[in-house]
């Protein structure tokens, strides 16, 4: 039976999500607008016997995840959006020695040390493999404070799952609102999956020695291990695009934004509604793999986008790259910390319709 | 009948790709040795380090990780804490842990961290072709201080003595520089090792151990006169011994 | 029904215990809730703000710009809320702190004395309780019959002592209009 409904911020159900998934060991340093993500896995690590450092930089946390992880632990680190740049070379080397571990992203505005209010501006480094080399990894966008809790506790499977890491990316605004959450049950630690590459507890099997690396200086023997990994990525968008559609039938017009910025676009369609206009709302909940089969068929039946970010305008390239100049695709984004107001985006909405409708 | 000599099961039979008169594959098999003979073959996971002891997962017969260059003691961290009852081994360059790697070591020294270093410390870059370290001595010339070190007029600082420099941190318990360039020092810094991996398996905090080592291709020296510097000019400057011994034993 | 509030002051008036008070109760009461706290820089002192949205359907946007509700507990945070409030919605004002009630004249304007009433009950720390009983009556929005259980797991156990002060507190300000 579910457990009761709990009012919890965005940063502390991610925590306990993390510890029900049977997350071993978090590392951390200290930045806002996620630090109560940190402290919760302090109180709530500790207290069960398992790992929990502060580490000397993000750089370090990465890495002590990097380690975590090559011992077949489930694990994870967060950190906001300057400290994100920074582990961006741990994550490399991640994706090169395919670990599977979790990242949580709880953005703030930028660039360089920017403010600490939201923000959605590292969708480029996120989506795009944000360190040196050729690599993707899976990226979650939550819109809530339960999908938060659901698709971190869920990250660890994914993780494990696809040998890679992956990213939670969340804003300000996720971590920091409390909503009411239904959390997942606590996950039996003996049950987790079994991984026959890890280093350690060799004896136990007297296996062959197992190697966690990166490296390869062998040009044709590191170009079929990139092939091998890539097509693991055309599996991965097989089974993992996600996304939620709102009315995306009836309008003419169809927002597509993530995390909070499909939330103000939600509003704009309430707004909309009350003066008889349809709007839709496309969701990625997946921003790697990011969903543009359904965007290009929606392109196809002659939808126009409004692509909505927290940004100066970043995933509404993959949008246009799925519409493939089959549509018009608009753009309206914030930035600075700044939220974008129901108002303002219904506006634009409805100044798009009005342009293109000639009326 | 005993053995009296013979290969160690923890290292691989084949040759190293190091130079002639590297210290690497000296140090390599005293490890491994240390290793046998405590019984750890399975129980061991080395961290090859970014340098030119990256090749080490080719020639240790156990399970080995790779890390980013200097991440090596937080890439430790995590596998220690996760596997507390095995042989964690931290093997880094002067580079890796004296440049780009200061505040992981350090920090990993301070937590107190139940690994061990070896930290192989022949004051030049090797695999990149012989720029200064941290640990390059005043004078001595690299292909990035063709003129010599020089820490006034052309503010290259000063050689870091690190086993010096961690000793005032709390989490350090064992602290030793050794060295490979005669057979004498060869085997105390074996000795240092099989303390310092014993201290380690019985969870006494951060153990270290610094061996001094030739490096004749970068130095451009024969192997006899790059050992023969180690002697005179490297442990004039780091000096041999136990730099710091607080494990429980020696309080007795 | 969405009852959308804005609610502002100044660090220390217990302005994000509100909030979180108010949407923990009507969670309790079966309603969805939101609450997004401003939060900034200085933990102590500043400005504190948040917006808080109970509704019996799924909550859109998070933010609320257009509060059908609007809490003021200090001066300075009467202009914002003038600015932003809805036309024709609510404003609840602690009078003992700011005087006038602003100039928006489509407003439904609700003086609350909190200060003044809390310094009577017994500590000026539980304005914000008084605030929240008079929110409560003005917008029926959320009923707080669960108060009192609620309070129970917010404060720790040393605190408990207080919840008959504060639920007097709720009393006086649903009282009090």
């Amino acid at each position: 039976m579910a457990e009761d409904k709990r009012l919890m911020k965005g940063n502390e159900a991610i925590g306990e999500a993390a510890v029900r998934a049977g997350c071993r060991a978090y590392f951390g340093y200290p930045i806002t607008p996620q630090n109560e993500l940190t402290a919760y896995m302090a109180k709530n690590m500790l207290d069960k016997k398992r790992t929990f450092i502060q580490a000397e930089s993000e750089v370090s946390a990465i890495n002590m995840v990097y380690g975590a992880a090559a011992t077949g632990a489930r694990t994870m680190t967060s950190s906001s959006s300057p400290g994100l740049s920074l582990k961006q070379e741990g994550i490399s080397y991640a994706c090169g020695a395919d670990l599977p571990l979790v990242i949580v992203n709880v953005q703030r505005s930028g660039p360089g040390l920017g403010g600490i209010s939201p923000g959605q501006s590292d969708y480029f480094q996120s989506t795009r493999g944000g360190g040196h080399g050729d690599y993707y990894h899976l990226v979650l966008a939550p819109k809530s404070v339960q999908e938060a809790a659901d698709l971190t506790y869920e990250a660890f499977d994914l993780a494990d799952r696809w040998r890679m890491p992956v990213m939670i990316l969340a804003d300000g605004l996720i971590g920091q609102m409390m909503e009411g959450v239904v959390l997942p049950p606590a996950r039996d630690l003996a049950a987790l999956p079994r991984k026959p590459w890890a280093v350690g507890r060799q004896a136990d099997s007297h296996r062959p020695i197992n190697h966690v690396t990166s490296i390869n200086l062998v040009p044709d023997e590191l170009e079929a291990a990139n092939r091998k990994r890539f097509a693991r990525y055309d599996e991965i968008k097989q089974a993992e695009v996600r996304f939620e559609e709102v009315n995306t039938e009836k309008a003419e017009l169809v927002f597509v934004a993530y995390g909070t910025s499909s939330r103000v676009c939600l509003g704009a369609l309430e707004m909309a509604k009350k003066a008889g206009v349809e709007l839709g709302l496309f969701r990625p909940i997946s921003l790697w793999p990011f969903p543009e089969k359904r965007v290009a068929e929606l392109a196809a039946k002659g939808k126009k986008f409004l692509a909505v970010e927290m940004s100066m305008g970043q995933m509404v390239e993959d949008v246009r790259l799925a519409a493939n100049g089959k549509t018009e695709v608009g753009f309206y984004g914030r930035c600075g910390g700044n939220i974008p107001s129901e108002e303002e985006v219904f506006a634009e909405a409805m100044r798009l319709v009005g342009t293109k409708s000639g009326k | 009948m005993e053995l009296a000599y013979g290969h160690p099961k923890s290292l691989k039979p084949i040759q190293t790709k190091y130079c002639p008169g590297c210290g690497h594959g000296v140090i390599h098999r005293l490890v491994a040795e240390v290793v046998d003979e405590m019984g750890l073959q399975e129980r061991s996971i080395i961290l090859n380090p970014v340098g030119c002891a990256i090749w080490a997962d080719l020639y240790f017969d156990f399970d080995s990780v790779q890390p980013a260059h200097g991440r090596t003691p937080a890439a430790a961290t995590g596998i220690k804490r996760m596997l507390p009852d095995h042989l964690v081994i931290c093997y880094q360059g002067d580079g890796d842990l004296a440049a780009i790697g200061t505040a992981e070591a350090v920090h990993a020294a301070n937590r107190g961290e139940k690994f061990t270093t070896i930290f192989v410390n022949n004051a030049i870059y090797g695999m990149t072709g012989g720029q200064m370290a941290p640990t390059t001595l005043v004078g001595q010339k690299a292909t990035t201080a063709p003129y010599g070190r020089d820490p006034i007029e052309a503010g290259m600082g000063y050689p870091i003595r690190v086993c010096e420099l961690l000793a005032t941190l709390g989490g350090t318990k064992y602290l030793a520089r050794g060295s490979v360039d005669t057979a004498v020092n060869v085997r105390k810094t074996k000795q240092y090792i099989k303390k310092a991996f014993e201290a380690q398996m019985r969870g006494e905090g951060f153990s270290m151990v610094e061996v001094l080592s030739p490096c004749p291709t970068n130095w451009q020296m024969s192997p006899p006169e790059a050992a023969e510097w180690v002697g005179q000019s490297m442990a004039a400057f780091y000096p041999l011994g136990e730099i710091k011994n607080t494990l429980e034993e020696a309080k007795r | 029904m969405t009852e959308k509030t804005f609610m502002a002051g100044f660090g220390g008036q217990g302005v994000i215990s509100l909030g979180q008070l108010w949407v923990y109760c009507a969670m309790k009461e079966g309603l969805e809730v939101t609450f997004f706290p401003f939060y900034g820089a200085e933990k102590r002192g500043g400005v504190a703000r948040a917006s808080v949205i109970v509704s019996s359907g799924e909550i859109a946007s998070p933010l609320v710009t257009r509060p059908d509700s609007s809490v003021v507990m200090n001066p300075d945070s009467l202009p914002l809320c003038e600015e932003i409030a809805k036309e024709g919605g609510v404003m609840l004002v602690n009078s003992s702190l700011v005087k006038s009630g602003g100039a928006r004249k489509d407003l439904k304007l609700v003086m609350v004395a909190c200060n003044d009433i809390a310094e009577k009950i017994g500590d000026v720390k539980i304005a914000n309780m008084v605030m929240m009983g008079a929110l409560s009556k003005v917008t029926g929005a959320v009923k707080l019959d669960k108060l009192e259980a609620v309070l129970k797991t917010f404060f720790p156990e040393s605190k408990h002592r207080f919840i008959p002060m504060n639920m007097q507190a709720i009393e006086a300000g649903r009282a009090a209009v």
